[in-house]
C-alpha cells in the first residue's frame, strides 16, 4: 500500500455501529450546511459557497489521483473549461442558469476522456509533467484571439447571477448557496457509491497494483480513462458553479495557481478521502484571506509549508489523521476489555 | 532568409538557458529518478541573491560566483533536510513536497523581495566586440557562459575521482555503497551542483525577462520539453534538447504559432514526446520486468 492510500475508505472499512455514527455526523454536517447561510451574512455567504465548490473540485482531484492514483497537477484546465462552457450556454444560448453546470459536466468529461486516453501512455512522474504543462498554458490558450467572441478575451465576461425564487424569505446569495449545495450532495453521493463499489475497486486496485490488476482483468486503459473523465466531470461542474455565485470570468480567474491550490486542498484534506475534501476546501477558501493580512506572497507560501509539511507528518491528510486516532482509539478499547477479562 | 536566420540564432540563445535548465533537471533525475518541479523557483531566489550582492556594490562577477555558492548550500540542504526523508516515499509524494518547495520559494521570494519587476544587469557590456548583428552582446555571452559551463560539468564528471563517485552512487547505489561511496552525500552535491546550474541560467536569463518571483514558470516548462526533448535520463541529450527547443520555440513564435501559444507549444512537444518517443531524442528505451 502507498502512504496515500492511508485515508482509504475503503481500508479503513466499518461495522454496523459505526454506521450508525457516521450517519449520525452526516446528519449534524448537513444540518450545519442548511443552517449556516442563514446565520452568517454577505460576503461570508459567498464563501460558504466558494468552499462547497472548491469541494467539488477536489472531489474531482481526489478521485482521479487519490483513488486511481493518478497524478493531475493540472485540473484548474477543467475547472477554466467547466466555467466558459457555462458562461457560453448561458450569454450565447441563452438557457437557464441550472442548466448550465450539467452542461459543463458533459464537456468536460469528453475533454477529460480525451485527455485522460492520451495520458493513459503515461505514468507516474511524466502524467504529472504532462498536467503541468497543461496547468501553465492554460491561462495563455484562454487569451486567445481565436477564441475572443467565445471567452471574451482578456476583459471576460459578466453574466447575471441567478436570483432567488422566493425573495422575502431567502435572498439570492443564500439561493445560489443552496443550489450548489445540492448539487454538491447529488455529487458526493454519486462519489461515495462509486468508490465502493466495483469501479472504485478496480481503481484502486490499478493505484496500488497496476500489473496484478490488469492479470485480475480491469481493462486498465478504459478505468485510466473513465477515472480522468469523471474527474474532469466533476472539475468542470465546479468550475460552472464558480462562475455562478462570482458572476464573472475572464482568463485572469484561472491562473496556474488554481491547479496547484486544488492539490493543496485535496493533499491537506487526505487526497484518498471523500469527506476530507470539505476540511481542504475550506482551508483554501480561508486561510489565504487571512494569510493576505500578512502579505499578498504568504498564501503561496503558507500553501507550500502546508503541502510539505502535510507529507512530512500526515501523508493521509486530515481524514487519514482521523482514521488513524480513531483505529488507535479503537485498539486502546480493544485492550482495555481484554485486560479486563 | 536573414529573418529566419535571426530567428535561429536568438532561438540559440534562449536555448542556451533552456539547456541549463534541463541538465540541472537530468542531473537529479538521473540520480533520484525525482523531477525537480522547484528548479525554476530555486533559481528565481538565487537570482533574487544576486541582484542583493550586485546593489550592495558587489562587483558582477564576484556576486555571480558568490551566487553559485549560495545556490549549491540551499540544494544542498534542500536535499539533506527535505528530500532525503522522500527517498523511499511513493511518487506522488515526491510530486507533492517539489510543489510544496515550488509554492514556498515563490511565495517567499514575493514576501520578502515583492513582486515587482526588478531589471537585472547584464554583465556583457551592450556594444562588445562579439556583439553582432544577429545576435546582442548578451545573448552571445549567454551562449559563451552556457558552452563553457557545459565543458566544466562534463570535464568534472568524466575526469575527476569525485566525478566518477558521483555517476557511480547515481547508477547503482548499492555497489557503490559496497566499494565505500558516501552515497548520500553524492546526492546531495548533485543537489547542489544541480541548483547551481539553475542559478546560472536565472542570471542569464534575468535581464532578458527581469526580475520577479514569476520569472522562471515559463523558462521551466521549456527545461522540461527540452529534457525530454533530449531523453530525461542522458546528460548529454538534455543541452542540445535545450537548443533544440529554444529554435523550435522561435522559429514556431514567429512563424507557427505566435508569440502567445509559445507554452502551448511546449505543452504540445512535452506530449508528443512522451507519447510517441518516451526515451527523447538520444534517451535509453528502459524495459521493465514485471
Amino acid at each position: 500500500m502507498t502512504a496515500v492510500s492511508v485515508a482509504s475508505p475503503i481500508a479503513a472499512g466499518g461495522g454496523r455501529p459505526r454506521i450508525r455514527r457516521g450517519s449520525l455526523w452526516l446528519g449534524a454536517l448537513l444540518a450545519i450546511a442548511l443552517v449556516g447561510p442563514f446565520v452568517v451574512s454577505g460576503y461570508r455567504v459567498f464563501q460558504l459557497s466558494q468552499v462547497i465548490v472548491y469541494a467539488i473540485a477536489l472531489l474531482g482531484l481526489n478521485l482521479l489521483t487519490g483513488f486511481s492514483g493518478q497524478i493531475s497537477l493540472g485540473n484548474g484546465a477543467f475547472y477554466a473549461i467547466g466555467g466558459y462552457v457555462a458562461v457560453i450556454v448561458m450569454t450565447k444560448a441563452g438557457l437557464p442558469y441550472w442548466a448550465a453546470p450539467p452542461i459543463a459536466g458533459a464537456v468536460c468529461f469528453l475533454a477529460g476522456s480525451l485527455f485522460g486516453r492520451t495520458a493513459t501512455r503515461l505514468e507516474g512522474l511524466y502524467l504529472a509533467l504532462a498536467t503541468f504543462g497543461l496547468a501553465t498554458a492554460t491561462p495563455q490558450i484562454l487569451k486567445l484571439d481565436a477564441l475572443e467572441s467565445w471567452t471574451g478575451g482578456n476583459q471576460g465576461i459578466v453574466i447575471t447571477k441567478p436570483g432567488s425564487p422566493v425573495t422575502g424569505l431567502i435572498n439570492d446569495d443564500q439561493w445560489l448557496y443552496l443550489f450548489c449545495l445540492a448539487v454538491a450532495i447529488a455529487l458526493f453521493v454519486i462519489a461515495w457509491n462509486m468508490v465502493r463499489g466495483r469501479t472504485g475497486r478496480a481503481l484502486v486496485a490499478l493505484r496500488d497494483h497496476p500489473i496484478a490488476a490488469a492479470t485480475m482483468g480491469i481493462d486498465v486503459a478504459a478505468y485510466k480513462t473513465i477515472a480522468f473523465g469523471v474527474s474532469a466531470m466533476y472539475t468542470g461542474v465546479a468550475g460552472a458553479l464558480g462562475v455562478l455565485i462570482t458572476g464573472f470570468i475572464s482568463p485572469d480567474s484561472f491562473p496556474t495557481l488554481v491547479s496547484i491550490q486544488f492539490l493543496v486542498g485535496s493533499v491537506l484534506g487526505g487526497i484518498a478521502s471523500i469527506f476530507g475534501t470539505l476540511f481542504g476546501a475550506a482551508f483554501i477558501e480561508l486561510v489565504p484571506d487571512l494569510a493576505k493580512k500578512a502579505s499578498d506572497a504568504a498564501p503561496q507560501a503558507v500553501f507550500g509549508v502546508v503541502l510539505i509539511a502535510c507529507m512530512m507528518v500526515m501523508p493521509g491528510g486530515l481524514a487519514g489523521l482521523v482514521y488513524s486516532v480513531r483505529a488507535r482509539l479503537a485498539r486502546g478499547t480493544i485492550r482495555r476489555h481484554r485486560a479486563e477479562s | 532568409m536573414q529573418a529566419l536566420l535571426h530567428q535561429i540564432l536568438s532561438g540559440l540563445a534562449n536555448g542556451a538557458i533552456y539547456a541549463s535548465v534541463a541538465l540541472a533537471l537530468v542531473m537529479i533525475f538521473k540520480a533520484t529518478h525525482h523531477v525537480n518541479f522547484a528548479q525554476g523557483e530555486l533559481a528565481m531566489f538565487s537570482t533574487y541573491m544576486a541582484y542583493e550582492l550586485i546593489h550592495a556594490g558587489v562587483p558582477y562577477w564576484i556576486a555571480f560566483f558568490l551566487t553559485l555558492v549560495f545556490s549549491f548550500i540551499v540544494g544542498v540542504a534542500v536535499e539533506r533536510l527535505i528530500m532525503r526523508r522522500m527517498q523511499h516515499a511513493p511518487e506522488l509524494a515526491s510530486v507533492i513536497v517539489f510543489i510544496g518547495l515550488l509554492l514556498a520559494f515563490n511565495g517567499f521570494a514575493g514576501w520578502i523581495f515583492s513582486f515587482t519587476m526588478k531589471e537585472f544587469p547584464s554583465p556583457f557590456a551592450s556594444k562588445a566586440w562579439y556583439g553582432t548583428t544577429y545576435l546582442s552582446s548578451h545573448e552571445v555571452g549567454m551562449i559563451g557562459v552556457t558552452l563553457i559551463v557545459l565543458a566544466i560539468v562534463f570535464a568534472f564528471f568524466r575526469f575527476t575521482r569525485l566525478g566518477l563517485a558521483m555517476r557511480a552512487a547515481a547508477e547503482n547505489r548499492p555497489s557503490s555503497r559496497l566499494v565505500g561511496i558516501r552515497v548520500g552525500w553524492m546526492l546531495a552535491l548533485g543537489w547542489g551542483l544541480a541548483s547551481a546550474l539553475g542559478a546560472i541560467a536565472g542570471m542569464m536569463a534575468a535581464p532578458v525577462v527581469f526580475l520577479e518571483p514569476n520569472m522562471m514558470g515559463p523558462i521551466l516548462l521549456y527545461g522540461f520539453a527540452a529534457a525530454l526533448l533530449g531523453g530525461i535520463d542522458n546528460p548529454w541529450g538534455a543541452p542540445i534538447g535545450g537548443f533544440l527547443f529554444g529554435v523550435l520555440e522561435n522559429v514556431a513564435g514567429a512563424y507557427l504559432v505566435g508569440s502567445h501559444l509559445k507554452l502551448a507549444l511546449a505543452l504540445v512537444v512535452i506530449i508528443l514526446v512522451l507519447v510517441f518517443r518516451p526515451s527523447g531524442l538520444f534517451g535509453r528505451t528502459v524495459v521493465v520486468r514485471v
